[in-house]
């Protein structure tokens, strides 16, 4: 007897990119706004990014429905901290939640490919990659979702630091000013929009640094 | 009647069809495994399959552990990829489950987090409960359980526990399907037989610190010289008597020009740059 196969997929990939870098006392999440599915456009205008803290946004791609739910997840998770330690969460205290809140799942996983960017305790920018079942590691930048084959060689190339894991430890500070940060970033979604489908429409960059937060927005080309 | 405590016996797995509502926080038992919702559905491990290949975080690896007359020496790559593409260059492979034992990454990169994690918290909930540190025995034989109970779910994990406790060093390797060995020298991961190769060539047990060091970070270099799943840093750790250390992590793109330095060659004819037509 041949093995049943379902006939419907719980996921759908909704496309996009994300990129969050982070600099010495700040750190820019940023990502597109375009939302498809197969080779259609369910919209222009949706944005990927959530503030999960005062200091910690994050930015997801992949099943926008999952992100969406582990959104909500993450936020009412943070209530109930608030109530309890009368303080928001580090930017590090919430990267182990999503990591957990991602690995809690791990036999039906969340379809959602996320960057974690914000402020440490310090005020040092952090960002921290993942994949869909919770493995994080806290990096100096990093790119997800359809476009970051493109992304993250040009990101390599601009910013490679050298690696944490090195001994004697080499401080890996990403040169640039907040300034020089958000710029690259535009150029590198405006060459993402080119070459990958789905990464297109408007951008929207979250800045943090020790006076606040601030978002921005560029047209994106739409075809 | 004194009530014997046999909670340690039972396996906390989760049965299938088990949606004990919403099990997504914090289990406020840490000595039983934690509770995941596993999907209803008629093919079971048709989903898994397909919710694996989704994540596919399969990483190629380098890892090596073995125990001379100082102790233990360990060492590992840094590189992640999925499926062709190198998703990072600083993974983290040698997970420090407490001041004194150390733990390996090889297969799924959460799965190996966590669950090292997990151990860490068991380990030191032991050392409250018990006044004294965990052995490595028993270290190994608690993540074993673990990895016994979700057996044939689509665990990946190949990893290597090391430390040194009341009886000396100790190493040994468990992994996903169940399996738990005691040895002397292990390497895990795609790079492994390359690994093999040089480490059962240069090893002798009565070798020092240096030589044992040395040894690791050639093994290491020369499977990513050869895997291409393998590569980044080149971490090694030693534990001894007072705990691990980390001796050395050097990029191993670096390695292969202090191992094999360009000589420069006499050139015959030398090319000249021809000006612009």
């Amino acid at each position: 007897m041949t093995k049943q196969h379902a006939n419907w997929s719980p996921y759908d990939n909704n496309g996009g990119s994300v990129v969050a870098i982070a600099g010495a006392d700040y750190c820019v999440v940023a990502a597109d706004t375009r939302m498809s599915t197969g080779y259609s456009i369910l919209t222009r205008g949706y944005s990927k990014i959530s503030k999960l803290a005062d200091k910690a946004y994050m930015a997801s791609s992949g099943f926008q429905a999952d992100v969406k739910a582990l959104q909500k997840h993450l936020s009412a998770k943070h209530s109930i901290y608030q109530h309890q330690h009368n303080k928001q969460m580090s930017c590090p205290a919430m990267a182990q939640l999503l990591s957990n809140t991602l690995y809690f799942k791990r036999f039906f996983p969340y379809y959602a490919f996320n960057v974690l960017g914000g402020l440490d305790t310090e005020g040092k920018g952090c960002v921290f990659t993942y994949d869909a079942v919770g493995s994080y590691e806290r990096v100096g930048y990093s790119a997800q979702g359809s476009g970051s084959t493109l992304i993250m060689p040009f990101l390599d190339n601009q910013l490679k630091s050298p690696s944490p894991l090195l001994l004697p430890a080499v401080d890996a500070v990403t040169p640039l000013s907040e300034g020089e940060a958000i710029d690259l970033v535009k150029t590198v979604f405006a060459s993402a929009t080119e070459r990958d489908i789905y990464t297109g429409d408007r951008l929207e960059i979250t800045v943090l640094n020790a006076n606040g937060t601030r978002t921005e927005f560029m047209e994106l080309r739409k075809d | 009647m004194r009530q014997l405590d046999f909670s340690s016996l039972q396996t906390t797995a989760p049965l299938l069809g088990d949606s004990s509502g919403f099990s997504g926080g914090f289990p406020g038992d840490f000595s039983a495994a934690p509770s995941f919702e596993v999907p209803v559905t008629d093919d079971f491990d048709g989903f898994q399959k397909e919710a694996r290949d989704m994540v596919k975080s399969k990483k190629g690896t380098t890892t090596l552990a073995f125990i001379f007359k100082d102790g233990v020496m360990v060492a590992a790559d840094s590189r992640a990829s999925m499926g062709g593409y190198i998703s990072s260059q600083s993974v983290k492979k040698i997970i420090e489950i407490n001041p004194y034992m150390l733990g390996t990454m090889a297969g799924g990169a959460a799965d190996c987090q966590f669950w090292h994690r997990n151990l860490g918290i068991k380990c030191r909930l032991h050392e409250l409960a018990n006044k004294r540190r965990i052995s490595v025995t028993g270290a190994s034989k608690l993540l074993a359980n673990i990895l016994y109970s979700y057996r044939g779910m689509g665990l990946s994990v190949g990893t290597m526990i090391a430390g040194w406790d009341e009886t000396g060093p100790g190493l040994y390797y468990v992994d996903s399907e169940g399996g738990r060995l005691k040895g002397m020298r292990f390497s895990v991961g795609s790079g492994s037989p390359y690994a093999y190769g040089v480490l059962d060539n240069g090893y002798r047990y009565d070798m020092s610190v240096e030589e044992a060091s040395e040894l690791a970070r050639r093994a290491i270099y020369h499977a990513t010289f050869r895997d291409g799943a393998s590569g980044g840093v080149a971490s090694v750790y030693h534990v001894g008597p007072n705990g691990w250390k980390k001796l050395s992590g050097d990029d191993v793109g670096e390695l292969h020009y202090e191992y094999y330095p360009v000589t420069p060659e006499t050139v015959e004819q030398e090319m000249v740059e021809v000006g612009a037509a």
